[in-house]
């Protein structure tokens, strides 16, 4: 288990109840009532740590080491039925940006999202999770493989940003993206996009435009990253606790501002301490609004999509 | 055919717009240091008089619409929309103070303008960004002028161009600038059902979320010589590989020999050849 600087109270707890455990093994005294007691202890300490987290606390807790990514996800909610399918079919198998069919409650069903690596060797094959143009043109792919057998998408969107390499210059970053934005409004299926971690700028939105784009609870989702943000208004990295407030990068906020259509309940003290919890929350809410939307008429569908995405944005407008 | 009527109350003076240029000051070219009259480096479209250097000098909304629309006359579409602080944006000064004194300071409203006007005869409306309003960076006035400019382009069946300069998102917008990436590619997905021609200019610079939206999606995508066109920054690409970038590395030359342009034009050719592609498409 990796903790926090401000998860250090529940880290001291857990030590505690730990060393007590021991020793209760090694004298054969009964801890059950004080277990009990610290495992509680450990509960409203974590509940009340997460209760009041810094938009910095939580942009740390969408990047916490021990918290799932898309395949974990994916694995669990097609029980192990995901068929991954590979390549943009121009330059190459992109290893940031996954994808392939899945079964969900029998349905059929395409997952798309970037994938970060779990440890030192694959964060380095999966690139941090910052996909190549070739990552977006795999996507693209693979949703219109499933517009065309008329199945439904699902992306799930954990991004530090698209990388920002030579060769993604030379291959088309800009346009990679910006053609996903343009065809994603379009699909006549139902397309459901979940930020599960970072949700940084255009390399995030570059597979999310949907019908429904949910935040889980502790996540973050804007232009800039909040370093990024500091060095560049303030140049320097200090300022990253205020750019994150600045940014209303927060689930609540985002939802407040109507850029994102709800958001995702975590186990208490964060996906990263209940993957299994996690995973079952995240599979309920996909069937729940994919029940929703294949109600509508796909024309409809589309219709109120890019409705949506263009109602987005606070001008003034002077009476003429 | 109404819309003419309209042009013809709507058009705005362009004495006005006409930039200033009295006799006897002097040009002086950043890229090969010729020196010529101010007078003379205008007419000639500002591009650099040196013929072997022909350097665009960065102009802005009203030089383009001087320089492409016949007798300078257009109808000023939506020019009445300002910027919000949807999140009471402060950084070393508050977001609604920088819009005042750039409003000053530019006599522009934000960083897009868009007009309908006549180009050699052909209706063409024209966005045009503003490098000179915070880095011609792209809110929410910017989302919502190319938004409404695809709406009239619809519903009158005109072409679009859109001139692109900028540095993309407003990073005082936030959220709010990221999803003007999603608003205005969604509009285009309808200008593109409705076929109506939409051409692409990008002008010196055109990076970050505007080329990831809106400039990379024309039907054609035009750029004017020399340009940096790119996804991110030349500064942080040449930190991710750790080592100076290639000589020429995301000009617009680079972008098209990698596939990303149609064509790059002169400025002082723009007008001709703009004409003649919008008669292409029509006939
Ligand atoms: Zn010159």
């Amino acid at each position: 288990m990796n903790y926090l600087e401000f998860e250090k109270p529940i880290e001291e707890l857990q030590t505690q109840l730990e060393k007590i455990q021991e020793a209760a093994a090694k004298s054969g005294m009964d801890v059950s009532k004080i277990t009990s007691e610290m495992e509680e202890k450990i509960k409203e300490a974590r509940t009340k740590i997460y209760g009041n987290l810094t938009p910095w606390q939580r942009v740390q807790v969408s990047r916490h080491p021990d918290r799932p990514y898309t395949l974990a996800y994916i694995d669990y909610i097609t029980e192990g039925t995901f068929m991954e399918l590979h390549g943009d079919r121009t330059v190459k198998d992109d290893k940031a940006m996954v994808g392939g069919f899945g079964s969900i409650d029998g349905k059929t069903v395409m997952f798309i999202g970037q994938q970060k690596g779990i440890n030192t060797k694959m964060r380095q094959i999966r690139n941090f999770g910052m996909p190549n143009p070739e990552g977006y043109r795999k996507a693209l792919r693979l949703m219109k493989l499933a517009e065309k057998f008329n199945k439904p998408i699902v992306t799930l969107i954990d991004t530090p940003g698209a990388f920002p390499g030579l060769e993604a210059e030379e291959r088309g970053q800009g346009e990679a993206i910006a053609r996903n934005l343009l065809e994603m409004s379009q699909l006549k299926v139902p397309v459901i996009c979940i930020v599960i971690g970072e949700g940084a700028s255009g390399g995030a939105l570059g597979i999310g435009i949907g019908d429904k784009v949910l935040m889980l609870e502790n996540t973050w989702y804007s232009v800039i990253s909040p370093e990024s943000c500091s060095s560049i208004l303030w140049r320097n990295w200090n300022n990253k606790e205020r750019a994150a407030e600045a940014l209303k990068l927060t689930p609540n906020d985002m939802l407040g501002n109507k850029l994102i259509d709800g958001i995702v309940p975590e186990p208490i003290g964060g996906a990263h301490t209940n993957h299994e919890e996690t995973f079952k929350i995240v599979k309920d809410v996909i069937l729940k609004n994919l029940a929703q939307l294949e109600k509508l008429d796909p024309k409809k569908r589309v219709a109120q999509r890019i409705d949506k995405f263009c109602a987005m944005g606070v001008v003034n407008e002077e009476e003429l | 055919m109404s819309w003419f009527k309209r042009i013809k109350e709507g058009i705005t003076t362009s004495t006005k717009e006409k930039k200033e240029t009295p006799e006897g000051l002097w040009y002086k070219c950043p890229s090969c240091k010729k020196i010529s009259p101010t007078n003379e480096h205008a007419q000639n479209k500002y591009v650099c008089l040196n013929e072997e250097c022909h350097y665009h000098e960065k102009i802005g909304s009203a030089e383009y619409f001087e320089i492409l629309f016949d007798n300078n006359e257009f109808i000023e579409l939506n020019d009445n929309l300002t910027a919000g602080d949807p999140l009471e944006f402060v950084d070393t000064k508050k977001y609604t103070d920088r819009l005042v004194d750039t409003a000053k300071k530019t006599n522009l409203k934000d960083a897009l303008r868009t007009g309908h006007g006549k180009v050699e005869g052909e209706d063409l409306v024209i966005a045009c960004m503003d490098f000179s309003f915070i880095g011609g960076s792209m809110g929410s006035v910017v989302g919502e002028k190319i938004a409404r400019a695809c709406d009239y382009c619809i519903e009158n069946r005109i072409p679009l161009m859109i001139i692109s300069k900028s540095g993309g998102a407003r990073m005082m917008e936030a959220a709010f600038s990221l999803m003007q990436m999603a608003k205005t590619a969604a509009k285009l997905s309808l200008m593109s059902e409705a076929k109506v021609p939409y051409i692409s200019f990008l002008t010196d610079p055109t990076t970050g979320g505007v080329t990831a939206s809106y400039a990379m999606l024309g039907d054609l995508n035009i750029a004017e010589p020399q340009a940096l066109i790119g996804f991110a920054g030349p500064r942080v690409v040449k930190e991710t590989i750790g080592k100076d970038l290639p000589k020429g590395f995301q000009t617009s030359e680079f972008v098209l020999e990698h596939g990303f342009l149609d064509k790059i034009i002169n400025r002082k050719e723009l007008k001709a050849k703009l004409a003649q592609l919008l008669r292409m498409f029509k006939n």
